[in-house]
């Protein structure tokens, strides 16, 4: 049931609104909304009730394991969130004067220097929204980096066949035309590909290292050397930094611009799809390109650097210098972390993924990428189960939704067919990895004596599978009122 | 080891399962000269209680001044309820929600968000959130060139009375996919974007888009049904930027003019969500029906499932970048799910009478603080077009000066306009939500007078 289904004509949480209800007649009536929007009118209780129980028809990670690939979903510690909501931080007007912001500065100021070290990159900023938006603005200044050297002819970014959707998207957002580079068969780029590629049109290239299907790329010095060579830039995709956070860093790697995932690597609140965050380090070349905002220190104070401090930015990407609230909680997990535990959230991802991968292989099912070492994450591929039992990956991520975990990433990357690709992070134990080994052996199973129950999975969830195709067919996004409810007229 | 819950015995039964001797040996394949010792340049890690000592001390540095600012950010009352709410773990920290079956809490709660974003524009669709109210008119302009079929124009109409912020964050979203973006200057006398001004910008051009924002930067109100009409008659999309409080008063773009505006967005910011230094806030973005295919970002359809029960999933996927990578209609890939929550929460609990007694309640207060400070000498409203809840005011002394002495004593006195706007030069712009009383009002106003005078 809908909030809006539960809404009687005169209701409302009255203690929620002022009390005084002041004329407005100096309004124009032209300008003046006729009847009130159709919003809900109801009680407090009937709201806190109604939210709560929609929170119950949610996985979580505080409520299950969610082995899902690519996107890192460690714990959230409770800290980060009540130390970003302190009152001071929370009621901060983003345009207060630097006078009233000292403390919050100095917050943002540390992280950019942790960032810094823990990436290897010569300058940080901390403006894009979220990942996507990080993407942007690397390949935005990859972009003005060629501009400012009047070399106009670089008009293409190459982006692996393994990449997130969003690197080509960026890449096109920028004006470049994205050119899709093979992986080999052991999962690495393929570099005699690479080779034949790369040249002077070439801007850079977006990497995702360890990548998408869960391997190192051993060969990342030698594709660095190729497309420095050609004049191109390497751009580095921070979707997988858990991996390597502490062991590898990606300015020694030879990338020049990088963004990181603070929803993935540290640890920031996914929030049912967002808020995330997504800073932007860059190499030396590529510093004086950085978004806007970015704080500064002099001596004991913190100063903001905008557009009037650095001309030569690409400028701002949101209106007040990004989520604010997210650095913060990121802040907090990172000073928690402190040096040593860095390294640790790569070791422990990574002794969980490869535990992971062991137990299922001995367990009969087939990895992707069987010589290879697991990075902290890996792909299982179903072609086996699906060609003998009728069981695709769909079936197998439904079916473990009936046993409490949520799924891993299905059907991407796409270069493997019915593939997994699983992911547990160091934060769950090794309890927890054995469950679900035990849940996925079950569900084979399951799927060779009574396939169809597999296939018309989830049994257990408020929902069963959900009718896609009528949904896009038949466009429902909003609740329209009838016309007897539109008759809001103002009294 | 803070959150890693390995013991002893957990690390050597599994490095024995995989069969290697140490956890080092997981990294062989990494080339070793690429290996790093320890990041001493990190600091060492803290407990909670100590992260806790030094957030509560910088948090409290910044102090709890009085503010008048509002400048695209406004200070109203949150309900306890609503982020008591939005920070449930099972909201907090789930993931988007591709497997819809176990997600119905998160897609339901955005259907309603879109349903009352849709209500509160007048337009038939929203999408499920953006970034902020200035990327999403970034992705609004980008939509709307890619949706207008009756011109090839890859010109923008951008008003000199929008957000500062706003008109630098869409240049730097826009410009490299070549769109052109034309300034409109407003009128010094009323601060309205006048369509005269309109006419001389544009003579018989046409345009992909002209965006109108109600009420503008300088809490003035546009005459939207003219603006709205000039942008049709060009062959332009009209593109509105307006505030969701605003809207609970004013006519919704979706009914301006003959046809009414064909795309809607802003800043949810004012819908629950605290201040928090700028972020994370929401942006919105709506549009008329058949223009839905063209809108970025996430999309929750209702549905049925294979019982016929009804139930909520992303739709139009084929738009977006997970599908359709460098053809998407933007490389967004997150919306702000969890500011989403405590908007549509916060939109439950005010319902259209409570959203219209905050919104009155405002004007009323920022009306009230103009008459008080104006009875400072020197003090003047400046421009004479009716305003929503905010105010431009001429100084009688440069506004930095000013507002330095007013911080000093803890008041926020409102934004300086002469930054962005130096011709308006010495000028303010001030806010009164809800949330101030006339008490507070009288201390900005004692301590401008005082500051005035000592000049």
């Amino acid at each position: 049931m809908l909030i809006h289904d539960q809404s009687r004509t005169g209701r409302r949480a009255t203690a929620q609104a002022p009390l005084d209800f002041p004329e407005t007649t100096n309004i124009p009536e032209e300008l003046r909304r006729r009847a009130r929007a159709a919003l809900p009118e109801v009680s407090e209780l009937q709201v806190v009730r109604h939210y709560t129980r929609l929170s119950q028809k949610n996985f979580s990670i505080d409520t299950h394991f969610y082995p899902l690939g690519s996107c890192t979903m460690k714990y959230n510690p409770r800290a980060c969130n009540s130390l970003a909501m302190l009152p001071g931080f929370l009621a901060r007007h983003p345009l207060a004067p630097q006078s009233h912001s000292q403390g919050f500065m100095a917050c943002l100021h540390d992280l950019q220097e942790i960032l810094k070290q823990v990436t290897g990159m010569h300058a940080v900023s901390l403006a894009p929204s979220a990942g996507a938006q990080g993407e942007f603005a690397g390949v935005a200044m990859i972009r003005a980096y060629h501009q400012a050297r009047g070399d106009h002819a670089r008009t293409e970014i190459l982006v692996p066949d393994a990449a997130h959707g969003t690197n080509p998207a960026s890449a096109v957002m920028c004006g470049f035309k994205a050119r899709e580079i093979p992986t080999g068969a052991n999962g690495d780029v393929d570099l005699d590909a690479l080779h034949a590629a790369v040249g002077p049109q070439t801007a850079g290239i977006m990497l995702t290292n360890p990548s998408t299907v869960g391997v190192f790329d051993r060969n990342i010095q030698a594709i660095a050397r190729a497309v420095h060579a050609a004049g191109g830039l390497l751009y580095y995709d921070g979707a997988n930094l858990n991996a390597i956070l502490g062991k590898v860093r990606p300015g020694d790697m030879g990338f020049d611009v990088i963004h990181m995932n603070l929803h993935k690597t540290f640890s920031t609140p996914h929030g049912g799809g967002g808020p995330g965050a997504g800073p932007v380090g860059v190499s030396k070349r590529l510093e004086p390109f950085l978004p806007v905002p970015m704080v500064a220190r002099d001596g004991d104070t913190y100063h903001w650097l905008t557009e009037q401090e650095r001309p030569d930015s690409i400028g701002r990407l949101n209106a007040f210098g990004g989520n604010m609230g997210i650095l913060l909680r990121a802040y907090v997990y990172a000073r928690m972390l402190g040096r040593e535990g860095m390294g640790r959230v790569a070791e422990f991802a990574t002794l969980n993924a490869n535990y992971l991968i062991v137990r299922l292989r001995a367990g009969g099912f087939e990895a992707a990428y069987p010589e290879r070492r697991a990075s902290h994450e890996f792909i299982i591929t179903l072609k086996r189960e699906n060609r003998e039992f009728g069981v695709n990956a769909m079936d197998f991520a439904k079916r473990l939704l009936d046993y409490g975990y949520h799924a891993p990433t299905t059907y991407f990357p796409l270069l493997v067919p019915e593939c997994l690709l699983i992911e547990p992070t160091e934060s769950e134990t090794k309890e927890e990895l054995d469950g679900f080994v035990e849940a996925m052996m079950a569900i084979r199973r399951e799927a060779q004596e009574n396939p169809e129950k597999v296939r018309s999975a989830p049994h257990s969830l408020p929902v069963r599978r959900l009718d896609d195709v009528r949904a896009a067919r038949h466009l429902d996004l909003a609740w329209k009122p009838t016309p007897r409810e539109d008759a809001h007229e103002r009294s | 080891m803070p959150f890693v819950p390995h013991t002893e015995d957990d690390i050597s039964a599994m490095l024995e399962t995989i069969g290697v001797t140490s956890i080092d040996t997981l990294f062989d394949e990494i080339p070793a000269e690429l290996r790093i010792g320890e990041l001493q340049a990190v600091p060492a890690a803290m407990a909670e209680m100590d992260i806790a000592r030094l957030m509560q001390a910088r948090a409290r540095a910044d102090g709890q001044p009085l503010c008048f600012i509002g400048a695209g950010a406004y200070d109203h009352h949150v309900p306890a309820a609503v982020w008591q709410i939005a920070t449930r773990g099972e909201f907090y920290s789930a993931y988007t929600p591709y497997q819809a079956e176990a997600s119905q809490g998160t897609l339901q709660v955005l259907y309603e968000f879109q349903s009352m974003m849709s209500a509160l524009t007048g337009l038939d669709a929203s999408n499920a959130s953006l970034y902020d109210g200035a990327s999403a008119l970034a992705e609004a302009i980008l939509m709307a060139a890619r949706a207008n079929r009756q011109t090839k124009s890859t010109r923008v109409l951008v008003p000199a009375a929008l957000h500062p912020a706003y008109r630098r964050t869409v240049r730097s979203i826009v410009e490299p996919q070549g769109i052109e973006l034309i300034e409109v200057p407003f009128d010094a006398k009323s601060g309205q974007t006048a369509i005269e001004q309109l006419d001389a910008a544009a003579s018989e051009a046409e345009f992909a888009a002209v965006v109108i924002n109600q009420p503008n930067f300088f809490g003035v109100l546009e005459a939207v049904d003219a603006l709205t009409d000039w942008a049709h008659a060009r062959k332009a999309l009209a593109v509105a930027v307006v505030n969701p409080i605003a809207l609970a008063l004013l006519s919704p773009p979706g009914e301006w003019g003959a046809r009414g505006a064909d795309i809607a967005c802003g800043e949810a910011q004012p819908l629950g969500m605290p201040l928090a230094s700028g972020g994370p806030y929401a942006g919105f973005l709506c549009c008329r029906q058949d223009l839905v295919r063209q809108l970025p970002g996430r999309i929750v359809g209702r549905t049925v499932d294979l019982d016929g029960k009804p139930g909520f999933t992303l739709t139009l996927q084929a738009r977006e970048q997970h599908i359709r990578r460098g053809k998407a209609t933007s490389n967004i890939c997150t919306n702000q799910g969890l500011l989403v929550t405590a908007a549509t929460i916060h939109m439950a609990l005010l319902g259209p009478e409570g959203l219209e007694r905050v919104a009155a309640a405002c004007h009323a207060n920022t009306a009230t603080l103009g008459r008080m400070l104006c009875e400072i000498p020197g003090i003047e409203p400046l421009f004479d077009g009716a305003v929503f809840h905010e105010l431009a005011l001429r100084l009688p002394a440069p506004a930095n000066d000013l507002l330095c002495s007013l911080a000093t004593h803890n008041v926020l006195g409102g934004f300086d306009l002469s930054r962005d706007y130096p011709e308006l030069d010495p000028a303010i712009l001030v806010c009164a939500t809800e949330l101030r009383t006339e008490e507070e009002m009288g201390v900005f106003r004692d301590t401008l007078a005082q500051s005035v005078e000592r000049g």
